[in-house]
């Protein structure tokens, strides 16, 4: 075997899935003199990829999760791993119809082969299910299995084949080396091992459920955690022995009981997500040498199987009774849970360390392809933002956030999540100055980033009744589930008056420095050499023209910048801006977030409250739109900036974090002669944006959509240079593939005569129900759905076919397998509401 | 119809690389899970082969409250009936594990259920002592066979046959009679599903310890030095071959 | 004094494992002052055998004798046991750690109601008596006392090199025909199948020794380890769960309980290596080690290894061997 090389142009950590296909993709990629090690013998050292059940279920409410499952098995299949035995996901109760159906829809959405099917053609296919003890079943023909471990040594194979690719086995990662660079950004310089130190400047974690230990080697966090999944083998059975190969059943997946069952040639493979949530800690794992079986599969607790296994047999009582067939193996297998269920990918805090974790055998191949991309180009071709590592806040990086968050997400595997559902533990992380004041108000409180986020007031509902039916109510369960008519009613008052809204959960960051400007107008596609006190609204690119981000620039000074942007996703900003700091160390960037908390007041009367608490001139002449300064606002210092996304006149007013409750009293208290309210993040993140058409990053916006598509082209491009500019010079003189559009429910009625609201997600058709392929070759969904209060609609946005992008075009919409009305209203940025923004001025 | 007993013990399944408890009194199972070793694997399936004559087979354990995993495991594989002697295993040393076992044939013999043949494994995965069974046959004052591996009984007499140093030995006695297997006789079945879900809803017949444990005379635990591993490897796979042919043609074993 | 168990294979000599309990025997009389060590044996001993004895330092060899001792029970055996050591007032009852000295010793501890230590390895005091035996498969060794007196213990094959004594025992035979209650004799053998015949006879004088372990899949899985083992002139060894699979005779096993090599080169073959097996061939000078398991610890011990199934291995290994002679 090979020894340990003293450098490496990039070395790789692990031979699992993802390793393997790491060293592939980035060997193909060009990568020269790659080194990849494991503290394991090849082809299987033991980690999650060893014990994986192996199957591919491609439908996935997520469009980044199934847009890699799909290349993950386009991959698998060119390799000649993986076979097709299609798959049933079958409903025990109503409620899982439902939530069948819904399934139906992200599959349309997403253009995979579908359909409902009755228990008796589950029967037809899988002759030894129990008939009597489900209503129906989700039928997906391309679901498979494959055999990852050949997959692994192919891809690593065809690394090795190029000759960049040096494999070496039982050698265990000691350490990890840092260095400081410029910023106080640290970079990785050197893997230590048992079998010697490697020099390199680029190495990936693609260690599975160990990774969280390699990262602390570094003083990195990667946080997930080794759980539990059991599995148990039973055979022979007669009925699988007949047949041919090592699948010839399809998959049935028992959603009710959290189990699946799988053929694995004689044997029939029960796996199973119902029990408790068993987790470990890294350091916890066995040595190679402690374990019985591997590391990965630990000691079978059958006492948590058990009532699996019951429900198991209830289904197929012929087939796991058969005379003979016997439990022959057991195991608790041990795979990566993180607290938003996403793997972990991208480059770290510390420069040149990457990981590539959590990731599952069903998006593995995808998942190596991107990274190497990501690490290749700086971009991948599958938008990868719910799985970067930068996306953590500090408070998700804890351990115990982790352990509580997967301990409640586990019973979700198999769940019926809704779009809406909020955690139950680890919730008060970070708190506004407000908070208190907020909850004797009602505030349902809503979690983004760890802040707490009123989403609407329940002292508010006195408003219900003014309104009437113009709040837009929901009859059905399911669609008024984490939503209030409380919500329309805040938006039509602040319509009416006006609204005081707690943004808090902004994430704030300072530029300063000689180049300042050139760090902005690197990073930003608008201009931003503008005079000081301008605010500048902006999308972010990557090289290739997709969307980073979206947000708002501040110039407070020559060489000040301040930059505001949503605290979702306010950590991978954070690090965008930082990765383009100049390496002279001269300007820097500073994290204001924890420090500067940021009130939103908007509506009709808006400048009359505000004018009542200031002596300095808030006119529109003396404080135009776009523009920003300093105020003296009842008695605190405030950085008062113009700007809004509801579409009213107003200010977004930030205020050090210790004044912050302060001014929030005083805006409620002059606020109400004038009929103003608190209004929540149901208003300021949908009703009142998706009225004014304003769209959102990681909805409408992320890095596989272009500005052209998106309709943000802006007449002219500015001169300076900026990340993408040169795809995106290219975008605007090319037709667009697709076009975002703003569509209208036209009618809500179902079948049942129950009104259904769309909640996001849903694929847009033809109005008799046929299939819509954008020049993407992807099939139009909704990116965004919620009620337009003062325009009596249900509003609905989606990138539909360039042909199909014309005003009053007749759609549909599917919901819950029924179809709905829809009618296209907008094909541009141009609002529904106010289409000329005189309420802004 | 034959009603044997059969005795099993939770031991850590030490197939992999041993670690001790933090007090040395013990193995520590965390990583390698627990089992039941494979002599008493061997002895439950020929107790549940010799009660198929019409008897019941019943499983014995003296353990602590997890030990009950191990009597289920049994129940799935066609034992009848469980009895769980309740005690912390390492307090009790051969003798005392011998005087518990030989109190529940007694009881139940009281109860009406006798046992005319316990069976054991020949020695525990764990301690080793070798001797329980043979000091459970005095404490019953019954006649032992040790180290057998196949078991029968037909007119009240037990045959026995398993490998002796000067060949492959039988012996024949009447019942009761203690037993003790070796592995390598029968196969041991695995569970069945229906077998699992009906041990889970098994009764276990539960019961305390008769006496004070004298204990193991057990001072500590202690585990060999590892040595450093030297080892130089060939190759992997026949692709190895003249990799070997070499090295013993270095060796000058391939002259001929 | 010492009572010591011994065994003797059917054509007269002393196994080894007892000639190493009568060295361990000695080692423990030294350290106790100088102690005398009686030997006992089952039948009637040749004189070359009580030669042996002697030689190990035996002071007498007690032979048990009488009808109650033509076929093997341990109850009787034990009886005879303990009828020489109350005689002689033995501080120590020992054998060797085999399937008849682990058995007859239990015998004799469940009679006298004292402890046993099985498969003891070392001493470390006398007082208190601490001895150091092998648990859980020789993974781990515990530390035991045995304050009572007779201390009764096995020692574990190959836990010391059998070696003579300096100054030979007087090596008086005693033949004993002790009275056997019928109730003792109740379980004894009835009958023994002739073992198949030692092909294996120069196992411990072998140059090259090839094993097999729980790899070899079944008793048909011998076939190319046969053949390689005839290419190099080797011998057959095997573990001992082979054996208790009954794939193969127990006279071909290696171990604890079987015999001990030191070949030039043994080639272990899907054996993982636990230390029963471990104690029978450690003093192999080259350890080629062929198994599908990398961490084995037969691997890791090996001075060289070829990772993958010995089906496909081995195979191409003889043809490789048999093309360079071509």
């Amino acid at each position: 075997m090979a020894d340990v090389p003293t450098t490496a142009g990039v070395v790789v950590i692990g031979a699992g899935i993802v390793g393997n296909s790491l060293v592939h993709h980035l060997t193909r990629l060009g990568w020269t003199d790659v080194v990849q090690i494991d503290k394991g013998a090849l082809p299987n050292p033991g980690g999650s990829t060893g014990h994986a059940s192996n199957f591919i279920f491609t439908v996935d409410h997520s469009r980044e999760i199934t847009d890699l499952t799909l290349d993950s098995v386009a991959q698998y299949k060119e390799m000649g791993v993986f076979t097709q035995s299609g798959g049933f996901e079958i409903a025990r109760t109503e409620e899982r119809m439902e939530e069948l159906r819904r399934r139906m829809s992200s599959a349309k959405a997403w253009g995979i082969e579908s359909e409902l099917v009755s228990p008796a053609f589950v029967k037809q296919k899988v002759p030894f299910i129990e008939e009597d003890q489900f209503i129906g079943a989700f039928w997906t023909p391309g679901v498979g299995v494959v055999d990852s471990l050949r997959a692994g040594t192919i891809m690593r194979e065809r690394a090795l084949a190029t000759g960049e690719l040096t494999v070496v086995p039982t050698v265990e990662v000691t350490g990890l080396d840092t260095e400081e660079g410029p910023h106080g950004r640290r970079r990785i310089t050197r893997v230590r091992t048992s079998g010697g130190d490697i020099e390199a400047k680029v190495v990936v974690i693609a260690a599975g459920v160990w990774s969280p230990k390699l990262g602390d080697m570094a003083g990195i966090s990667i946080p997930l955690t080794p759980a539990v999944h059991q599995m148990i083998s039973v055979g022979p059975c007669p009925q699988l022995t007949e047949t041919e190969g090592e699948i010839s059943f399809p998959i049935v997946r028992d959603m009710d009981t959290f189990c699946y069952e799988r053929q694995h040639g004689a044997d029939m493979e029960v796996g199973s997500y119902a029990h408790r949530a068993i987790l470990h800690e890294p350091e916890d794992i066995p040595s190679i040498e402690q374990a019985k079986l591997s590391p990965t599969e630990m000691p079978f607790t059958s006492d948590d199987f058990d009532p699996q296994l019951e429900q198991a047999y209830e289904l197929m009582p012929e087939l796991l009774g058969a005379e003979g067939a016997e439990m022959r193996y057991a195991i608790n297998g041990l795979l990566s849970l993180t607290c938003d269920g996403n793997p972990i990918l991208g480059e770290s805090e510390v420069a040149g360390l990457w990981t590539a974790s959590a990731v599952w055998i069903k998006e593995g191949p995808g998942v190596g392809r991107a990274v190497a991309e990501w690490m290749t180009d700086g971009h991948s071709e599958i938008d990868l933002h719910h799985s970067d590592i930068a996306r953590f806040h500090e408070h998700q990086k804890r351990r115990e956030h982790t352990r509580l968050r997967t301990t409640e997400s586990f019973i979700k595997t198999y769940g019926i999540v809704h779009p809406g559902e909020q955690y139950e533990s680890d919730r008060d992380q970070r708190l506004s100055p407000m908070h208190d004041s907020q909850a004797k108000l009602g505030a349902v409180f809503f979690e983004t980033a760890g802040w707490e986020r009123p989403f609407w007031y329940e002292t508010n509902a006195s408003l219900l009744e003014a309104y009437g039916d113009a709040v837009m109510p929901r009859e059905h369960e399911w669609d008024s589930r984490w939503w209030s008519p409380i919500i329309n009613a805040e938006h039509l008052r602040m319509r009416e008056a006006a609204a005081v809204i707690d943004l808090s959960a902004f994430c704030i960051f300072d530029i300063e420095g000689p180049e300042a400007l050139d760090v902005v107008q690197k990073t930003c596609v608008a201009q931003c050499d503008v005079a000081v006190g301008k605010v500048v609204y902006t999308p972010v690119l990557d090289a290739k023209g997709g969307f980073r981000s979206d947000l708002t620039v501040m110039r407070l000074g020559d060489e000040h910048y301040r930059v505001v942007t949503g605290g979702a996703h306010g950590m991978a900003d954070r690090a965008w801006f930082s990765g383009h700091l100049p390496e002279t160390g001269s300007t820097t960037l500073t994290d204001l977030t924890d420090d500067v908390s940021t009130i939103g007041i908007w509506g009709p009367r808006a400048r009359d409250i505000v004018s009542s608490l200031t002596s300095d001139d808030v006119s529109d002449a003396g404080f135009g739109f776009l523009s920003c300064r300093e105020i003296e606002l009842a008695g605190t210092s405030v950085l008062a900036s113009r700007i809004s996304y509801v579409g009213e006149l107003g200010w977004e007013l930030y205020v050090p974090m210790e004044h912050a409750a302060g001014l929030w009293e005083a805006l409620l208290e002059a606020g109400a002669p004038h009929g103003a309210v608190p209004a929540g993040i149901g208003v300021y993140g949908t009703t009142g944006r998706i009225e004014k058409g304003y769209r959102a990053y990681g909805a409408e916006l992320d890095s596989e959509r272009t500005i052209v598509e998106a309709g943000m082209q802006r007449p002219k491009v500015k001169a300076a240079h900026f990340v993408g500019k040169e795809a995106y010079l290219a975008q605007r003189e090319t037709a667009p593939s697709t076009v975002l559009c703003t569509l209208t429910v036209d009618d809500h009625t179902s079948a049942s005569g129950a009104r259904r609201y769309m909640l996001g997600g849903e694929p847009i058709l033809t109005r008799d129900g046929g299939t819509l392929t954008d020049g993407h070759g992807r099939h139009p969904y909704v990116t965004s759905a919620g009620s337009a209060p003062s325009l009596g609609k249900h509003v609905l946005l989606a990138y539909l076919p360039p042909d199909q992008a014309v005003i009053g075009n007749q759609l549909a919409v599917s919901y819950m397998e029924e179809l709905y009305p829809v009618t296209v209203g907008s094909v541009d940025a141009t609002p529904l509401l106010d289409p000329t923004n005189e309420r802004i001025r | 119809m034959t009603n044997p007993l059969v005795c099993v013990k939770r031991v850590v399944d030490a197939t992999s690389e041993v670690v001790l408890t933090e007090d040395a009194q013990g193995v520590d199972g965390r990583y390698a899970g627990f089992t039941t070793s494979a002599h008493e694997e061997c002895a439950v399936e020929l107790a549940v082969r010799i009660a198929a004559d019409g008897g019941a087979a019943t499983v014995v354990t003296l353990g602590d409250d997890d030990a009950v995993e191990q009597l289920r495991a049994a129940l799935a594989v066609g034992c009848a009936a469980a009895t769980h002697v309740v005690a912390d295993p390492q307090a009790f040393g051969p003798a005392d594990v011998a005087r518990e076992i030989a109190a529940v044939v007694r009881d139940h013999e009281a109860a009406g259920t006798p046992h005319e043949l316990v069976l054991l494994g020949n020695d525990a995965a764990d301690t080793g002592d070798f001797q329980v069974g043979i000091r459970l046959a005095y404490e019953l004052g019954w006649p032992v066979v040790n180290g057998v591996s196949t078991v029968s009984v037909a007119d009240g007499e037990v045959t026995a046959t398993g490998s002796g140093p000067d060949g492959h030995e039988t012996f024949r006695l009447p019942l009761p009679a203690v037993v003790t297997v070796l592995e390598g006789g029968v196969e041991p079945r695995y569970p069945s599903v229906p077998g699992r879900m009906k041990a889970k809803k098994a009764p276990i017949e539960e019961r305390r310890p008769t006496a004070d444990p004298v204990g193991p005379s057990r001072v500590r635990l202690v585990l060999p030095p590892p040595s450093p591993s030297t080892v130089q490897v060939l190759g992997e796979g026949p692709a190895s071959a003249p990799a070997v042919v070499d090295l013993f043609e270095q060796l000058g074993v391939l002259a001929r | 004094m010492i009572v010591v168990l011994v065994e003797v294979t059917p054509t007269g000599e002393v196994v080894e494992t007892s000639r190493e309990a009568m060295t361990f025997a000695r080692d423990l009389a030294a350290a106790g002052g100088g102690v005398p060590i009686d030997a006992v044996v089952v039948g009637h001993p040749d004189d070359a055998l009580v030669g042996t004895l002697a030689s190990y330092g035996a002071r007498r060899v007690h032979a048990l004798t009488g009808a109650a001792y033509d076929s093997f029970s341990g109850a009787a055996w034990a009886a005879g046991l303990m009828a020489v050591r109350e005689r002689a007032g033995a501080v120590v009852v020992t054998a060797a750690g085999t399937s008849r000295g682990n058995e007859v010793l239990a015998h004799v501890a469940a009679r006298s109601a004292l402890p046993m230590a099985a498969n003891v390895v070392s001493f470390s005091s006398l007082s208190p008596f601490t001895v150091t035996r092998q648990v859980v498969g020789g993974a781990a060794l515990e530390e035991m006392s045995l304050s009572q007196r007779p201390a009764i213990f096995t020692l574990a094959g190959h836990a010391v090199e059998a070696a003579p004594a300096a100054t030979a025992g007087a090596g008086e035979l005693v033949v004993e025909t002790p009275d056997v209650a019928d109730a003792d004799l109740l379980a004894r053998v009835i009958s023994t199948e002739e073992p198949e015949p030692d092909l294996s006879g120069n196992l411990k004088s072998a140059r090259v020794v090839v094993g097999a372990g729980r790899g070899a899949g079944s008793a048909e899985g011998f076939d190319d380890l046969l053949e390689l083992a005839e290419l190099l002139d080797a011998s057959l060894g095997v573990s001992r769960v082979v054996t208790s699979l009954g794939w193969r005779p127990h006279h071909e096993q290696v171990g604890q309980t079987g015999s001990r090599i030191s070949p030039d080169l043994y080639i272990p073959c899907g054996i993982s290596g636990a230390i029963q097996h471990w104690a029978g061939c450690s003093s192999a000078k080259t350890i080629l080690a062929i198994n599908t398991d990398p961490d084995a610890p037969m691997v890791t011990k090996a001075t060289h290894a070829v990772i993958g199934d010995l089906h496909e291995i081995i195979p191409a290994v003889n043809a490789e061997i048999r093309r360079r002679r071509a």
